[in-house]
Protein backbone atom coordinates (compact mmCIF):
# COMPACT_ATOMS: atom_id res chain seq x y z
CA UNK A 1 0.00 0.00 0.00
CA UNK A 2 1.42 3.36 -0.91
CA UNK A 3 -0.34 6.08 1.04
CA UNK A 4 0.13 9.52 -0.52
CA UNK A 5 0.26 10.63 3.09
CA UNK A 6 3.34 8.60 3.80
CA UNK A 7 6.85 9.18 2.48
CA UNK A 8 7.73 6.69 -0.23
CA UNK A 9 10.05 4.04 1.17
CA UNK A 10 11.80 3.80 -2.19
CA UNK A 11 13.06 7.38 -1.96
CA UNK A 12 14.48 7.03 1.55
CA UNK A 13 18.07 7.95 2.35
CA UNK A 14 20.74 6.16 4.34
CA UNK A 15 23.68 7.65 6.24
CA UNK A 16 26.35 5.08 6.99
CA UNK A 17 28.88 5.68 9.74
CA UNK A 18 31.85 3.34 9.87
CA UNK A 19 33.80 2.37 12.98
CA UNK A 20 36.16 5.31 12.56
CA UNK A 21 33.36 7.83 12.20
CA UNK A 22 33.65 8.07 8.41
CA UNK A 23 30.30 8.90 6.81
CA UNK A 24 28.68 8.12 3.46
CA UNK A 25 25.32 9.18 2.10
CA UNK A 26 23.48 6.57 0.07
CA UNK A 27 20.01 5.85 -1.19
CA UNK A 28 18.53 3.39 1.29
CA UNK A 29 18.09 0.85 -1.51
CA UNK A 30 21.89 0.52 -1.37
CA UNK A 31 21.40 -1.47 1.83
CA UNK A 32 21.36 -4.59 -0.36
CA UNK A 33 24.96 -3.91 -1.43
CA UNK A 34 26.37 -3.34 2.08
CA UNK A 35 27.95 -5.82 4.51
CA UNK A 36 30.31 -8.71 3.84
CA UNK A 37 29.74 -12.41 3.18
CA UNK A 38 29.15 -14.18 6.49
CA UNK A 39 27.74 -11.12 8.22
CA UNK A 40 24.38 -11.70 9.85
CA UNK A 41 21.48 -9.27 9.90
CA UNK A 42 18.88 -9.66 12.65
CA UNK A 43 15.45 -8.02 12.45
CA UNK A 44 12.40 -7.76 14.71
CA UNK A 45 9.39 -9.47 13.14
CA UNK A 46 6.80 -8.21 15.65
CA UNK A 47 3.63 -6.98 13.98
CA UNK A 48 1.93 -3.92 15.43
CA UNK A 49 -1.30 -4.04 17.40
CA UNK A 50 -4.12 -1.59 16.76
CA UNK A 51 -3.27 -0.13 20.18
CA UNK A 52 -5.22 3.14 20.10
CA UNK A 53 -8.79 2.89 21.34
CA UNK A 54 -11.30 5.71 21.52
CA UNK A 55 -14.21 5.63 23.88
CA UNK A 56 -15.93 7.08 26.91
CA UNK A 57 -14.94 7.27 30.56
CA UNK A 58 -18.26 6.20 32.08
CA UNK A 59 -17.92 7.99 35.45
CA UNK A 60 -17.50 11.43 33.83
CA UNK A 61 -19.10 10.78 30.44
CA UNK A 62 -16.06 12.37 28.86
CA UNK A 63 -14.24 11.14 25.76
CA UNK A 64 -10.97 9.31 26.24
CA UNK A 65 -8.27 7.87 24.00
CA UNK A 66 -6.48 4.89 25.47
CA UNK A 67 -3.12 3.86 24.05
CA UNK A 68 -2.01 0.43 25.11
CA UNK A 69 1.64 0.90 26.03
CA UNK A 70 3.07 -2.23 27.62
CA UNK A 71 2.22 -5.83 28.47
CA UNK A 72 1.53 -6.86 32.04
CA UNK A 73 2.09 -10.43 30.87
CA UNK A 74 2.74 -11.37 27.24
CA UNK A 75 0.50 -14.41 27.57
CA UNK A 76 -2.48 -12.39 28.75
CA UNK A 77 -3.93 -9.95 26.19
CA UNK A 78 -6.58 -8.73 28.64
CA UNK A 79 -4.31 -6.61 30.87
CA UNK A 80 -2.09 -3.75 29.80
CA UNK A 81 -0.31 -0.66 31.00
CA UNK A 82 -1.84 2.21 29.10
CA UNK A 83 -1.60 5.91 28.50
CA UNK A 84 -4.74 8.02 28.29
CA UNK A 85 -5.52 11.29 26.54
CA UNK A 86 -8.65 13.41 26.71
CA UNK A 87 -10.66 14.58 23.71
CA UNK A 88 -9.09 15.63 20.42
CA UNK A 89 -7.16 13.45 18.04
CA UNK A 90 -3.70 12.61 16.79
CA UNK A 91 -3.43 15.79 14.69
CA UNK A 92 -2.64 17.57 17.95
CA UNK A 93 0.95 16.74 18.95
CA UNK A 94 0.87 14.46 22.00
CA UNK A 95 2.55 17.08 24.18
CA UNK A 96 -0.41 19.44 23.58
CA UNK A 97 -3.17 16.87 24.06
CA UNK A 98 -5.76 17.40 26.79
CA UNK A 99 -5.39 15.43 30.00
CA UNK A 100 -7.79 12.52 30.32
CA UNK A 101 -10.63 12.63 32.86
CA UNK A 102 -9.42 11.74 36.35
CA UNK A 103 -9.12 7.94 36.61
CA UNK A 104 -9.92 5.96 39.76
CA UNK A 105 -9.60 2.23 40.43
CA UNK A 106 -12.71 0.43 39.23
CA UNK A 107 -13.70 3.08 36.66
CA UNK A 108 -15.28 1.64 33.52
CA UNK A 109 -14.20 2.66 30.05
CA UNK A 110 -16.32 1.72 27.04
CA UNK A 111 -14.03 1.42 24.06
CA UNK A 112 -16.16 0.43 21.07
CA UNK A 113 -17.23 -3.19 21.65
CA UNK A 114 -14.79 -3.52 24.55
CA UNK A 115 -15.21 -2.63 28.20
CA UNK A 116 -12.12 -1.97 30.29
CA UNK A 117 -11.75 -1.47 34.03
CA UNK A 118 -9.11 0.85 35.47
CA UNK A 119 -6.98 -1.28 37.80
CA UNK A 120 -4.24 0.99 39.08
CA UNK A 121 -3.94 4.65 38.25
CA UNK A 122 -0.20 5.22 38.40
CA UNK A 123 1.71 8.24 39.63
CA UNK A 124 0.91 10.30 36.53
CA UNK A 125 -2.63 11.27 35.52
CA UNK A 126 -2.12 9.73 32.07
CA UNK A 127 -0.55 6.44 33.08
CA UNK A 128 -2.60 3.53 34.37
CA UNK A 129 -3.15 -0.17 34.22
CA UNK A 130 -6.35 -1.64 32.76
CA UNK A 131 -8.12 -4.95 32.42
CA UNK A 132 -10.53 -5.75 29.59
CA UNK A 133 -13.67 -7.68 30.42
CA UNK A 134 -13.97 -10.93 28.49
CA UNK A 135 -11.64 -13.70 27.43
CA UNK A 136 -8.59 -13.61 25.21
CA UNK A 137 -10.48 -14.24 21.94
CA UNK A 138 -13.10 -11.57 22.72
CA UNK A 139 -10.46 -8.98 23.53
CA UNK A 140 -8.34 -9.70 20.44
CA UNK A 141 -11.45 -9.59 18.23
CA UNK A 142 -12.49 -6.30 19.85
CA UNK A 143 -9.03 -4.81 19.31
CA UNK A 144 -9.04 -5.97 15.68
CA UNK A 145 -12.45 -4.37 15.05
CA UNK A 146 -12.24 -1.15 17.05
CA UNK A 147 -8.53 -0.48 17.57
CA UNK A 148 -6.49 1.74 15.28
CA UNK A 149 -2.74 1.88 15.08
CA UNK A 150 -1.23 4.64 17.19
CA UNK A 151 -1.18 7.69 14.92
CA UNK A 152 1.35 10.45 14.45
CA UNK A 153 0.82 14.20 14.29
CA UNK A 154 3.14 14.37 11.27
CA UNK A 155 0.84 12.04 9.28
CA UNK A 156 -2.52 13.88 9.20
CA UNK A 157 -4.49 11.18 7.38
CA UNK A 158 -5.13 8.16 9.62
CA UNK A 159 -2.74 5.27 9.07
CA UNK A 160 -4.27 1.87 8.37
CA UNK A 161 -2.99 -1.17 10.23
CA UNK A 162 -1.10 -2.55 7.22
CA UNK A 163 0.80 0.72 6.90
CA UNK A 164 2.41 0.17 10.30
CA UNK A 165 3.37 -3.45 9.57
CA UNK A 166 6.87 -4.10 8.25
CA UNK A 167 7.45 -6.58 5.41
CA UNK A 168 8.30 -9.27 7.97
CA UNK A 169 5.54 -8.50 10.47
CA UNK A 170 4.38 -11.77 12.03
CA UNK A 171 3.12 -12.00 15.62
CA UNK A 172 1.12 -8.86 16.55
CA UNK A 173 2.64 -7.96 19.92
CA UNK A 174 4.21 -4.51 19.38
CA UNK A 175 2.43 -1.31 20.43
CA UNK A 176 4.20 0.82 17.88
CA UNK A 177 6.02 -0.44 14.80
CA UNK A 178 9.64 -1.56 15.12
CA UNK A 179 10.13 1.15 12.52
CA UNK A 180 13.77 0.55 11.59
CA UNK A 181 12.36 -2.56 9.91
CA UNK A 182 10.62 -0.42 7.28
CA UNK A 183 14.06 -0.29 5.62
CA UNK A 184 13.87 -4.03 4.98
CA UNK A 185 12.23 -5.58 1.94
CA UNK A 186 12.28 -9.02 0.34
CA UNK A 187 14.35 -7.83 -2.61
CA UNK A 188 17.12 -6.83 -0.20
CA UNK A 189 16.82 -10.24 1.45
CA UNK A 190 17.26 -11.94 -1.92
CA UNK A 191 20.38 -9.94 -2.78
CA UNK A 192 21.83 -10.57 0.69
CA UNK A 193 21.24 -14.30 0.24
CA UNK A 194 23.03 -14.24 -3.13
CA UNK A 195 25.93 -12.39 -1.51
CA UNK A 196 26.20 -14.81 1.42
CA UNK A 197 24.84 -12.41 4.01
CA UNK A 198 22.72 -14.10 6.63
CA UNK A 199 19.34 -12.98 7.91
CA UNK A 200 17.30 -14.12 10.89
CA UNK A 201 14.53 -12.72 13.05
CA UNK A 202 13.50 -12.40 16.65
CA UNK A 203 10.27 -11.03 18.06
CA UNK A 204 10.38 -8.07 20.42
CA UNK A 205 7.24 -6.31 21.66
CA UNK A 206 8.26 -2.75 20.83
CA UNK A 207 6.51 -0.43 23.25
CA UNK A 208 5.19 3.07 22.95
CA UNK A 209 7.85 5.50 21.68
CA UNK A 210 6.70 8.76 23.22
CA UNK A 211 4.07 9.81 25.72
CA UNK A 212 4.33 13.55 25.10
CA UNK A 213 5.30 14.03 28.73
CA UNK A 214 9.04 14.56 29.37
CA UNK A 215 9.03 12.92 32.80
CA UNK A 216 7.21 9.88 31.49
CA UNK A 217 9.44 9.75 28.41
CA UNK A 218 12.46 9.50 30.68
CA UNK A 219 11.13 6.11 31.74
CA UNK A 220 10.98 4.81 28.19
CA UNK A 221 11.43 2.22 26.95
CA UNK A 222 9.13 0.26 29.25
CA UNK A 223 9.86 -3.39 29.96
CA UNK A 224 9.46 -5.26 26.67
CA UNK A 225 9.01 -9.02 26.26
CA UNK A 226 10.93 -10.76 23.51
CA UNK A 227 11.39 -14.21 22.00
CA UNK A 228 14.59 -15.40 20.40
CA UNK A 229 13.96 -18.61 18.43
CA UNK A 230 16.42 -21.50 18.61
CA UNK A 231 17.17 -21.11 14.89
CA UNK A 232 18.19 -17.48 15.36
CA UNK A 233 20.33 -18.21 18.43
CA UNK A 234 22.10 -21.00 16.53
CA UNK A 235 22.72 -18.75 13.51
CA UNK A 236 24.22 -16.08 15.77
CA UNK A 237 26.41 -18.65 17.51
CA UNK A 238 27.80 -19.82 14.15
CA UNK A 239 28.45 -16.25 12.96
CA UNK A 240 30.20 -15.35 16.23
CA UNK A 241 32.39 -18.45 16.07
CA UNK A 242 33.65 -17.32 12.66
CA UNK A 243 34.02 -13.74 13.89
CA UNK A 244 31.42 -12.39 11.48
CA UNK A 245 29.56 -9.20 12.30
CA UNK A 246 26.06 -9.06 13.75
CA UNK A 247 23.96 -6.21 12.37
CA UNK A 248 20.80 -5.30 14.28
CA UNK A 249 17.86 -3.68 12.49
CA UNK A 250 16.48 -1.38 15.14
CA UNK A 251 16.96 -0.59 18.79
CA UNK A 252 14.55 -3.35 19.83
CA UNK A 253 16.83 -5.97 18.30
CA UNK A 254 19.78 -4.53 20.23
CA UNK A 255 17.77 -4.64 23.46
CA UNK A 256 16.65 -8.25 22.93
CA UNK A 257 20.06 -9.56 21.85
CA UNK A 258 21.98 -7.80 24.62
CA UNK A 259 19.41 -8.94 27.21
CA UNK A 260 19.90 -12.54 26.11
CA UNK A 261 23.68 -12.28 25.67
CA UNK A 262 26.09 -14.81 27.07
CA UNK A 263 29.58 -13.72 28.11
CA UNK A 264 31.04 -15.19 24.89
CA UNK A 265 28.82 -13.06 22.66
CA UNK A 266 26.36 -15.82 21.80
CA UNK A 267 22.71 -15.43 22.82
CA UNK A 268 20.26 -17.69 24.57
CA UNK A 269 17.17 -18.88 22.72
CA UNK A 270 14.56 -17.74 25.21
CA UNK A 271 11.40 -15.89 26.05
CA UNK A 272 12.64 -12.94 28.09
CA UNK A 273 11.97 -9.36 29.06
CA UNK A 274 14.37 -6.55 28.26
CA UNK A 275 14.19 -4.06 31.06
CA UNK A 276 17.49 -2.21 30.87
CA UNK A 277 18.09 1.12 29.23
CA UNK A 278 21.09 0.76 26.96
CA UNK A 279 23.45 3.70 27.01
CA UNK A 280 27.05 4.76 27.07
CA UNK A 281 28.04 2.43 29.89
CA UNK A 282 26.41 -0.65 28.42
CA UNK A 283 28.85 -3.20 27.06
CA UNK A 284 27.73 -4.58 23.71
CA UNK A 285 28.40 -8.29 23.68
CA UNK A 286 26.56 -9.29 20.54
CA UNK A 287 25.79 -6.43 18.18
CA UNK A 288 28.46 -4.88 15.94
CA UNK A 289 26.33 -2.40 13.98
CA UNK A 290 22.85 -0.93 14.13
CA UNK A 291 20.52 0.16 11.34
CA UNK A 292 18.04 2.58 12.84
CA UNK A 293 15.87 5.59 12.19
CA UNK A 294 16.87 9.19 12.71
CA UNK A 295 16.48 9.94 16.42
CA UNK A 296 16.60 13.20 18.34
CA UNK A 297 18.88 13.87 21.25
CA UNK A 298 17.21 12.95 24.55
CA UNK A 299 15.05 10.15 23.11
CA UNK A 300 15.77 6.73 24.58
CA UNK A 301 16.58 5.52 21.06
CA UNK A 302 19.27 8.19 20.77
CA UNK A 303 20.70 7.30 24.18
CA UNK A 304 21.09 3.73 22.95
CA UNK A 305 23.34 4.95 20.14
CA UNK A 306 25.87 6.07 22.77
CA UNK A 307 26.69 2.39 23.19
CA UNK A 308 27.84 2.41 19.54
CA UNK A 309 29.55 5.76 19.06
CA UNK A 310 31.15 8.38 21.23
CA UNK A 311 29.70 11.84 21.68
CA UNK A 312 31.98 13.49 19.11
CA UNK A 313 30.81 11.08 16.40
CA UNK A 314 27.17 11.41 17.46
CA UNK A 315 27.54 15.19 17.18
CA UNK A 316 28.90 14.83 13.65
CA UNK A 317 26.04 12.47 12.77
CA UNK A 318 23.43 14.90 14.12
CA UNK A 319 25.01 17.71 12.15
CA UNK A 320 25.08 15.71 8.90
CA UNK A 321 21.47 14.57 9.37
CA UNK A 322 20.29 18.12 9.93
CA UNK A 323 22.36 19.61 7.12
CA UNK A 324 21.09 17.15 4.53
CA UNK A 325 17.46 17.10 5.58
CA UNK A 326 17.14 13.55 6.84
CA UNK A 327 13.57 12.83 7.98
CA UNK A 328 13.42 11.90 11.65
CA UNK A 329 10.04 10.20 12.13
CA UNK A 330 8.87 6.57 12.08
CA UNK A 331 8.59 6.53 8.29
CA UNK A 332 11.71 8.59 7.68
CA UNK A 333 15.29 7.91 6.66
CA UNK A 334 17.84 5.53 8.14
CA UNK A 335 21.32 5.49 9.60
CA UNK A 336 23.73 2.60 9.91
CA UNK A 337 26.30 2.90 12.69
CA UNK A 338 29.18 0.50 13.13
CA UNK A 339 30.37 0.24 16.68
CA UNK A 340 33.29 2.52 17.45
CA UNK A 341 36.33 0.38 18.30
CA UNK A 342 36.68 2.45 21.48
CA UNK A 343 33.36 1.04 22.64
CA UNK A 344 34.62 -2.48 22.73
CA UNK A 345 33.44 -5.94 23.57
CA UNK A 346 34.51 -7.32 26.91
CA UNK A 347 34.56 -11.00 26.20
CA UNK A 348 37.44 -13.21 25.13
CA UNK A 349 37.80 -13.73 21.40
CA UNK A 350 36.57 -17.14 20.21
CA UNK A 351 40.08 -18.44 19.54
CA UNK A 352 41.04 -17.81 23.13
CA UNK A 353 43.35 -14.96 22.24
CA UNK A 354 43.60 -11.64 23.98
CA UNK A 355 40.34 -9.93 24.70
CA UNK A 356 39.12 -6.99 22.73
CA UNK A 357 39.55 -4.90 25.85
CA UNK A 358 42.91 -3.83 24.56
CA UNK A 359 41.13 -1.75 21.92
CA UNK A 360 39.03 0.08 24.42
CA UNK A 361 39.51 3.51 25.87
CA UNK A 362 40.73 2.88 29.37
CA UNK A 363 38.31 5.26 30.99
CA UNK A 364 35.40 3.27 29.64
CA UNK A 365 36.35 -0.03 31.20
CA UNK A 366 35.57 0.62 34.83
CA UNK A 367 32.24 2.09 33.86
CA UNK A 368 31.09 -1.06 32.10
CA UNK A 369 29.90 -2.58 35.31
CA UNK A 370 28.01 0.53 36.33
CA UNK A 371 25.08 -0.10 34.06
CA UNK A 372 22.54 2.62 34.15
CA UNK A 373 19.83 1.58 36.49
CA UNK A 374 16.68 1.87 34.54
CA UNK A 375 13.68 3.26 36.35
CA UNK A 376 10.95 1.60 34.38
CA UNK A 377 7.34 0.85 34.40
CA UNK A 378 7.82 -1.97 36.85
CA UNK A 379 9.07 0.64 39.27
CA UNK A 380 6.07 2.84 38.55
CA UNK A 381 3.71 -0.03 39.31
CA UNK A 382 5.50 -0.88 42.51
CA UNK A 383 5.54 2.75 43.57
CA UNK A 384 1.89 3.35 42.80
CA UNK A 385 0.97 0.19 44.63
CA UNK A 386 3.04 1.27 47.62
CA UNK A 387 1.38 4.68 47.69
CA UNK A 388 -2.06 3.17 47.50
CA UNK A 389 -1.19 0.77 50.25
CA UNK A 390 -0.01 3.70 52.39
CA UNK A 391 -3.28 5.49 51.73
CA UNK A 392 -5.17 2.37 52.74
CA UNK A 393 -6.45 1.89 49.22
CA UNK A 394 -5.50 -0.89 46.87
CA UNK A 395 -6.31 -2.51 43.61
CA UNK A 396 -9.96 -3.43 43.03
CA UNK B 1 -6.62 -13.50 14.10
CA UNK B 2 -2.89 -14.17 13.91
CA UNK B 3 -2.60 -12.91 17.49
CA UNK B 4 -5.06 -15.49 18.68
CA UNK B 5 -3.46 -18.35 16.76
CA UNK B 6 0.03 -17.60 18.03
CA UNK B 7 1.63 -18.17 14.63
CA UNK B 8 0.59 -19.20 11.15
CA UNK B 9 1.70 -22.24 9.15
CA UNK B 10 -0.89 -22.33 6.37
CA UNK B 11 -3.22 -20.02 4.51
CA UNK B 12 -6.00 -21.25 2.21
CA UNK B 13 -7.59 -18.63 -0.02
CA UNK B 14 -10.90 -20.21 -0.85
CA UNK B 15 -13.53 -17.48 -1.17
CA UNK B 16 -14.53 -16.70 -4.77
CA UNK B 17 -17.15 -14.91 -6.77
CA UNK B 18 -18.44 -15.93 -10.19
CA UNK B 19 -18.92 -12.43 -11.50
CA UNK B 20 -22.29 -11.80 -13.17
CA UNK B 21 -24.89 -14.56 -12.77
CA UNK B 22 -26.46 -16.06 -14.69
CA UNK B 23 -23.25 -16.24 -16.69
CA UNK B 24 -23.02 -13.75 -19.54
CA UNK B 25 -20.62 -13.21 -22.46
CA UNK B 26 -17.76 -10.77 -21.88
CA UNK B 27 -19.36 -8.26 -24.26
CA UNK B 28 -22.34 -8.14 -21.87
CA UNK B 29 -20.21 -8.00 -18.70
CA UNK B 30 -20.22 -4.62 -16.97
CA UNK B 31 -16.80 -3.16 -16.23
CA UNK B 32 -17.74 -3.03 -12.55
CA UNK B 33 -18.59 -6.74 -12.59
CA UNK B 34 -15.16 -7.67 -13.95
CA UNK B 35 -13.59 -5.32 -11.42
CA UNK B 36 -15.52 -7.00 -8.61
CA UNK B 37 -14.41 -10.45 -9.72
CA UNK B 38 -10.77 -9.33 -9.77
CA UNK B 39 -11.11 -7.76 -6.32
CA UNK B 40 -12.54 -10.89 -4.73
CA UNK B 41 -10.65 -13.58 -6.65
CA UNK B 42 -7.27 -11.90 -7.13
CA UNK B 43 -6.73 -8.83 -4.95
CA UNK B 44 -8.28 -10.42 -1.85
CA UNK B 45 -5.87 -13.39 -1.80
CA UNK B 46 -2.97 -11.04 -2.70
CA UNK B 47 -3.71 -8.63 0.16
CA UNK B 48 -4.21 -11.36 2.73
CA UNK B 49 -1.11 -13.28 1.64
CA UNK B 50 0.99 -10.09 1.69
CA UNK B 51 -0.21 -9.17 5.18
CA UNK B 52 0.55 -12.66 6.49
CA UNK B 53 3.75 -13.32 4.55
CA UNK B 54 5.93 -12.28 7.50
CA UNK B 55 4.12 -14.75 9.76
CA UNK B 56 4.46 -17.51 7.16
CA UNK B 57 8.18 -16.78 6.68
CA UNK B 58 8.67 -16.86 10.48
CA UNK B 59 6.98 -20.26 10.64
CA UNK B 60 9.25 -21.53 7.87
CA UNK B 61 12.33 -20.12 9.60
CA UNK B 62 11.44 -21.99 12.78
CA UNK B 63 11.20 -25.27 10.88
CA UNK B 64 7.42 -25.63 11.01
CA UNK B 65 7.06 -25.02 7.28
CA UNK B 66 4.58 -22.70 5.63
CA UNK B 67 2.19 -23.04 2.72
CA UNK B 68 -0.33 -20.96 0.84
CA UNK B 69 -3.04 -22.73 -1.13
CA UNK B 70 -5.04 -20.77 -3.65
CA UNK B 71 -8.18 -22.47 -4.89
CA UNK B 72 -8.15 -22.59 -8.66
CA UNK B 73 -10.41 -23.93 -11.39
CA UNK B 74 -10.14 -25.49 -14.83
CA UNK B 75 -11.67 -22.18 -15.98
CA UNK B 76 -8.26 -20.69 -15.07
CA UNK B 77 -6.69 -22.81 -17.83
CA UNK B 78 -9.42 -23.36 -20.42
CA UNK B 79 -11.49 -20.66 -22.13
CA UNK B 80 -15.19 -21.37 -21.52
CA UNK B 81 -17.84 -19.11 -23.05
CA UNK B 82 -19.69 -17.17 -20.37
CA UNK B 83 -16.97 -17.61 -17.74
CA UNK B 84 -15.00 -14.46 -18.67
CA UNK B 85 -14.90 -12.57 -15.37
CA UNK B 86 -14.39 -15.72 -13.30
CA UNK B 87 -11.94 -17.36 -15.73
CA UNK B 88 -9.80 -14.25 -16.19
CA UNK B 89 -9.58 -13.62 -12.45
CA UNK B 90 -8.80 -17.28 -11.69
CA UNK B 91 -6.16 -17.37 -14.46
CA UNK B 92 -4.56 -14.30 -12.92
CA UNK B 93 -4.64 -15.92 -9.46
CA UNK B 94 -3.07 -19.09 -10.85
CA UNK B 95 -0.22 -17.10 -12.41
CA UNK B 96 0.20 -15.00 -9.28
CA UNK B 97 0.52 -18.25 -7.31
CA UNK B 98 3.12 -19.63 -9.73
CA UNK B 99 5.26 -16.49 -9.55
CA UNK B 100 4.96 -16.26 -5.79
CA UNK B 101 6.01 -19.93 -5.56
CA UNK B 102 9.25 -19.05 -7.40
CA UNK B 103 9.94 -15.97 -5.30
CA UNK B 104 9.07 -17.46 -1.90
CA UNK B 105 10.74 -20.85 -2.34
CA UNK B 106 13.96 -19.51 -0.86
CA UNK B 107 12.05 -18.35 2.25
CA UNK B 108 10.59 -21.83 2.66
CA UNK B 109 7.01 -20.76 1.92
CA UNK B 110 5.26 -23.14 -0.53
CA UNK B 111 2.57 -21.84 -2.89
CA UNK B 112 0.08 -24.22 -4.52
CA UNK B 113 -2.82 -23.85 -6.92
CA UNK B 114 -5.39 -26.57 -6.38
CA UNK B 115 -8.34 -27.19 -8.65
CA UNK B 116 -10.77 -29.24 -6.58
CA UNK B 117 -13.01 -29.97 -9.61
CA UNK B 118 -16.75 -29.38 -9.95
CA UNK B 119 -18.31 -29.33 -6.51
CA UNK B 120 -21.91 -29.39 -5.36
CA UNK B 121 -21.89 -25.82 -4.04
CA UNK B 122 -24.22 -22.82 -4.27
CA UNK B 123 -21.66 -21.18 -6.55
CA UNK B 124 -21.77 -24.11 -8.98
CA UNK B 125 -25.57 -24.07 -8.90
CA UNK B 126 -25.54 -20.40 -9.88
CA UNK B 127 -23.25 -21.12 -12.82
CA UNK B 128 -24.80 -24.40 -13.97
CA UNK B 129 -28.35 -24.55 -12.53
CA UNK B 130 -29.31 -27.79 -14.31
CA UNK B 131 -26.23 -29.85 -13.31
CA UNK B 132 -26.88 -33.34 -11.94
CA UNK B 133 -25.70 -33.13 -8.27
CA UNK B 134 -24.78 -36.84 -8.27
CA UNK B 135 -22.03 -36.12 -10.82
CA UNK B 136 -20.51 -33.43 -8.58
CA UNK B 137 -17.91 -33.78 -5.84
CA UNK B 138 -19.16 -33.21 -2.29
CA UNK B 139 -17.37 -30.18 -0.78
CA UNK B 140 -16.16 -32.14 2.26
CA UNK B 141 -14.41 -34.66 -0.02
CA UNK B 142 -12.73 -31.81 -1.88
CA UNK B 143 -11.73 -30.23 1.44
CA UNK B 144 -10.15 -33.47 2.65
CA UNK B 145 -8.12 -33.65 -0.56
CA UNK B 146 -6.96 -30.04 -0.10
CA UNK B 147 -5.87 -30.77 3.48
CA UNK B 148 -3.92 -33.82 2.25
CA UNK B 149 -2.11 -31.63 -0.29
CA UNK B 150 -1.43 -29.05 2.40
CA UNK B 151 0.08 -31.59 4.80
CA UNK B 152 2.22 -32.95 1.96
CA UNK B 153 3.59 -29.43 1.39
CA UNK B 154 4.59 -29.02 5.06
CA UNK B 155 7.44 -30.85 6.82
CA UNK B 156 6.28 -34.14 8.37
CA UNK B 157 4.94 -33.96 11.90
CA UNK B 158 7.82 -36.04 13.22
CA UNK B 159 10.33 -33.57 11.78
CA UNK B 160 8.63 -30.57 13.30
CA UNK B 161 10.09 -29.12 16.47
CA UNK B 162 7.95 -28.89 19.56
CA UNK B 163 5.77 -25.79 19.48
CA UNK B 164 5.98 -23.45 22.44
CA UNK B 165 2.93 -23.76 24.71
Amino acid sequence: MIGAKRPDRRSAKLLTVDADGGMRQLPRAALASLFSPGDLVIANDAATLPASLKGIHCASGEPIEVRLAAWVSIRDPTRFAAIAFGGGDHRTPTEDRMLPPSLSPGDRLTLGPLVAIVEHPLDDPRLFRLRFLGDRATVLAGLARHGRPIQYAHVPEPLALWEVWTRIAADPIAFEPPSAGFAFDWHTRRVWRQRGIGFATLTHAAGISSTGHPELDLRLPFDEPYRIPEHTAATIRRAKTKDHRIIAIGTTVVRALESAANADGSVRAEDGVSSGRIGRETPLRVVDAILTGVHQRGESHFELLRAFADDAVLDQISEALGQHGYRPHEFGDSILIERHPCIARHYPTPNGGPTDNQHSCKGEIHRWCERQIYVGLSWAFAEAHRQMTLRGGGPP
Amino acid sequence: MSGNLGGLDALINSASTLGPTPLVPLADTECEELEQALIVNLLGPFRLTKALFGALAASAQEGRGAAVINISSDAAVNAYSGWGAYGASKAALRHLTAIWAKEAGAEGVAFLSIDPGDMDTPLHALAVPDADPTTLLRPEEAAAEIVRSLLAALPSQAARPAVHP
